[in-house]
């Protein structure tokens, strides 16, 4: 096995368990942890696969900001650990296995989608940094209308935090 | 000059939008529901980057970055939303808010 290979296994195996981890914690604060290290994970396949742009961005837009305001929820609201309430009779039998049907499901398509297998990948090539450079082209030419959409969609999303946060007066 | 084939990316992301979905499904506390909403995104921007890079086309990218962005603007809403309803429910249990249940 090539070191990619490895890589990508090592790293799938850690946000798999990040994600179950996820599940299995009962206080927020360590689903919180757990959901970075699934997100760091993400971010170093992005860069075996050949996109160092979005795993930067990732990185600091994900890692890093969301889950700083989520941390920050966590904190500001003191979330301790979930109580458990008797969930529906039917969640318990019907639920667990109708996710992993759901899980096993998308596995199956996928792996036999057309693309699968046959294309091998051509990650660490050394045109990156001309990638990012035609991303940033495309971003500002070809997309540049939802590119600035998207700033206005951020405008909004600040002012509806701001009116939805504030105190009553 | 790797050889990890697209379909083992596809197949993690898959492996990781589920499991979110078995979360959202089985969690109670309304913040763990959200980080499983972004578990979701995640998976799927995966799938994105992965498809991006099977047929060599950038534009796979561009709406990973969009998704991103999307996604942090609706953690901002959402979070808002949160705080409003531990101040009104006085809990963070989704099985408090039940106005709309029959």
């Amino acid at each position: 096995m090539s070191i990619p290979v490895i890589l990508f296994f090592l790293c799938a195996l850690v946000a798999v368990a990040g994600a179950v981890l996820l599940i299995l914690a009962r206080e927020p604060i360590h689903s919180a942890l757990a959901l970075v290290l699934v997100m760091s994970t993400l971010a170093i396949l992005y860069l075996l696969l050949g996109a160092p742009f979005i795993a930067a961005v990732q990185v600091i837009v994900y890692a890093g900001a969301v889950m700083v305001l989520f941390v920050f929820v966590i904190m500001l609201l003191n979330a301790g650990s979930e109580e458990r309430t008797n969930i529906s009779r039917l969640a318990k039998p019907i639920g667990l296995p109708l996710g992993f049907v759901l899980l096993l499901a998308f596995a199956y398509f996928l792996w036999r989608s057309p693309v699968g297998g046959a294309i091998a990948n051509g990650t660490g090539s050394s045109n990156d940094a001309a990638d990012t450079v035609k991303l940033s082209e495309m971003l500002f030419r070809q997309y540049l209308f939802p590119f600035e959409a998207t700033s206005i969609l951020i405008l909004i999303a600040i002012l509806g935090a701001l009116v939805l946060a504030r105190k009553e007066s | 000059m790797s050889a990890v084939p697209i379909s083992y990316y596809l197949v993690l992301s898959a492996i990781l939008f589920g499991l979110g979905v078995v979360a959202v499904v089985f969690k109670r506390n309304i913040i763990t529901i959200f980080m499983s909403i972004e578990l979701m995104l995640n998976a799927v921007n995966l799938a994105f980057v992965a498809f991006a890079r099977a047929h060599n086309q950038l534009d796979g990218l561009v709406f990973v970055f969009f998704v991103i962005v999307v996604a942090a603007a609706e953690a901002a809403v959402g979070l808002a939303i949160v705080i409003m309803l531990a101040q009104n429910r006085e809990s963070l249990n989704v099985e408090r808010v039940n106005l709309l249940k029959l």
